[in-house]
């Protein structure tokens, strides 16, 4: 049986479909075309005719040193901050799974990060952690520049990757604690049985059948890490891509050229690269690690 | 080997009482059949000898050892699940030898007695399969296999044949039968299916709604059910039960308008009640019209060795099997005697088995003589 509704006009199908097609023509092939039109063009910042110049904008920015630190820093970023919220979520979904007593609210709070803006959990964290006043401040005390991530780029980009992880570590906790619960209670008991103790269940049993979840965050959260708008907000509001570069990661360094620079070819071009870094990056991802996945 | 007891055992979720006050005693080597039907809490009270399940009041001891506060794996027991449980991304081999592996056994002699095992339940040819690739009885075998390798004290299957169909069944039924006699390890078995639990059991249980309801060889319970609950439980198909008074100056049972009569100090001894008279289907006999009660058939069931006629006494359903040569149609009157020796009495308040022997002793050879008289 076909159930789908049949029209009999073109008109009336495509005026339904009309509000779908312009958000989406207006605000993602609309930019894309001239991103990719800006990207090989010299776009003068305050209008006025563009002027062809082929692949001088990649040269321009492939030339310049500052990139390739910031394509390191993005790297470095994105995987520990990808790790680093999977295997938060991880350790907190089995333990919730476990229906100790009293765990529910956890299961709540864990969330709870999730739904506060990057920035302002970067700013929140700036006091935190600040080397002077914050937590770091006691051990500070004792090891002067312990902590200092107004000083040190290693520290600042530590502290970028926490605050991302902060707050991701419970968007996949979600998915990870729904498909820890889609794992039949009978093979956990079975396991049980089997002489396993809690660790080696989880180990054993529940990591393995979660393989197709962490496939997904792996690679949802790796796009996040290049590209995502808090990757932009937490790095703007807690280092401002300091110091010395240290946190400047390929977003942030587009929207810096683009909008404080008024560079927008420059910036067109890098956004180009980081696109094809995406497309690379979740092609061996599909190409490699998927192969490792069972589904069921 | 182990013997088993469980003392006063209860069992709660919340406020809700499951288990209310068990007592059994499971000897070294039986095989113990827990039969009853779903909600009765058999799987809880197996669940709860495996650790799977907490224990709200009383005591299990394995080997006279109380294991309430142990771990599963501290237990020694094995056990076969309903759904088989088996991990899904591990072969056939990793799944029977995992326990072993958890265990810390090293890998070559994993190996000999994943091989060992795998032969006992056939098993030799699907080492390398997954899960996936095997059919429900491959399946069941692989369960099967998983909890033997361990050599366990016990051995709990938890309705562990109730996927597979009906031919299947029967062949494992066998096969679990005969892998007890060889490995004699304590079996307890939970099931809702009452032929798998007369077939299997060396001692079977009875339960409905958190109590047990008679314990004993099967074929006791089948010929003294201890209460109308395991008579009609018990027994395919099920038990006949009609309330019938008893006459004490008559010296009969009276129902719906037929006279049974009994032996006159037993019908003193019984008093003037009304109670539950039970007889199974194929203890009634077709007899000639002044011998029997008469019964219009409504219909007829066949199963090919015999046939069951369903009909109506006294208000109440009733069933009668008879032998392939009997011919009876829809509508058709026939008359059935229902002998003596064969009735059942149950009190109808506390719904337990009334311990009377309605024939009398010196009378052996029953079937010549009238058992009823027609009014």
């Amino acid at each position: 049986m076909d159930k789908r509704a049949a029209f009999r006009s073109w008109w009336l199908p495509s005026l339904f479909a009309l509000p779908q097609i312009i958000l989406i023509l207006l605000f993602f092939y609309w930019p894309a075309v001239a991103v990719l039109r800006w990207a090989f063009t010299l776009e003068p910042p305050f209008g006025g005719a563009a002027e062809f110049v082929g692949f001088a904008n990649f040269q321009e920015v492939f030339a310049d040193p500052l990139y390739w630190n910031s394509v390191g820093v993005s790297l470095a970023f994105a995987l520990c901050g990808t790790l680093a919220t999977i295997f938060i979520g991880l350790v907190l979904a089995l333990a919730v799974d476990r229906q100790l007593p009293g765990s529910a609210p956890f299961r709540f709070l864990y969330i709870l990060p999730y739904a506060i803006a990057g920035p302002a959990a970067g700013m929140a964290f700036r006091f935190i952690l600040s080397p002077e006043r914050g937590l770091m401040a006691s051990v500070n005390a004792t090891f002067p520049d312990f902590w200092n991530p107004a000083k040190y780029g290693s520290h600042a980009l530590l502290l970028v990757i926490v605050v991302f992880a902060w707050k991701w570590a419970g968007y996949t906790f979600i998915f990870l604690l729904a498909g820890l619960q889609s794992v039949p209670r009978s093979l956990i008991e079975a396991a049980a049985m089997d002489g396993c103790g809690p660790i080696r269940r989880a180990v054993d049993i529940q990591i393995p059948l979660l393989a197709p979840t962490l496939f997904f965050l792996l690679v949802i959260m790796m796009t996040e890490g290049f590209v995502g708008a808090d990757t932009y907000g937490i790095v703007a509001r807690t280092t401002d891509g300091g110091p010395n570069h240290g946190t400047d990661v390929m977003v942030y360094r587009i929207v810096e050229e683009a909008f404080r620079g008024l560079n927008y070819s420059g910036a067109s071009a890098q956004s180009l690269v980081l696109i094809g870094l995406i497309m690379t990056f979740t092609f061996i991802q599909f190409r490699f690690i998927e192969r490792q996945v069972h589904y069921k | 080997m182990a013997d088993i007891a469980i003392r006063a055992v209860r069992k709660s979720y919340g406020k809700n009482p499951t288990l209310h006050g068990i007592n059994l005693a499971f000897a070294s080597g039986e095989f113990v059949v827990i039969l009853g039907p779903s909600g009765c809490g058999k799987s809880t009270l197996l669940r709860m000898i495996a650790g799977l399940e907490d224990i709200t009041a009383g005591e299990i001891a394995i080997n006279g050892k109380v294991v309430n506060r142990l771990e599963p794996r501290e237990r020694g027991c094995a056990m076969v699940f309903q759904n088989y449980a088996l991990y899904p991304h591990m072969t056939v081999a990793g799944n029977i030898g995992y326990a072993l592996k958890v265990a810390g056994v090293p890998k070559a002699e994993r190996l000999r007695r994943i091989e060992e095992t795998a032969k006992i339940v056939g098993l030799s040819d699907y080492l390398d399969r997954k899960p996936a690739a095997l059919s429900g009885g491959q399946r069941q075998r692989v369960a099967m296999a998983r909890a033997i390798i361990r050599e366990p004290k016990v051995f709990l299957f938890d309705e562990p044949l109730s996927n597979l169909d009906a031919k299947l069944r029967v062949i494992m039924r066998a096969e679990i039968r005969k892998l007890h006699q060889r490995l004699q390890a304590t079996s307890i078995f939970v099931t809702h299916d009452q032929v798998e639990a007369m077939t299997l059991a060396d001692k079977l249980v009875v339960m409905n709604k958190g109590v047990v309801e008679q314990v004993g060889q099967p074929l006791d319970i089948y010929h003294r059910p201890a209460s109308i609950f395991v008579a009609s439980f018990i027994g395919s198909p099920a038990m006949n039960l009609f309330e019938a008074a008893v006459d004490v100056d008559g010296a009969c049972l009276a129902f719906g308008g037929t006279k049974m009569p009994i032996d006159r100090a037993l019908a003193g001894r019984l008093g003037a009640r009304h109670v539950t008279v039970g007889i199974r289907p194929e203890q009634c006999v077709v007899a000639p019209e002044a011998k029997g009660v008469s019964i219009k058939v409504d219909f007829v069931e066949e199963l090919g060795s015999g046939r069951v006629i369903h009909s109506e006494l006294n208000g109440h359903p009733f069933a009668a099997s008879v032998d392939e040569h009997t011919r009876a149609r829809p509508g058709d009157r026939i008359t059935l005697e229902l002998p003596l020796a064969q009735l059942h009495l149950f009190d109808q308040e506390t719904g337990r088995r009334i311990h009377v022997d309605l024939e009398p002793r010196a009378v052996s050879s029953a079937a010549s003589h009238p058992t009823l008289q027609a009014v």
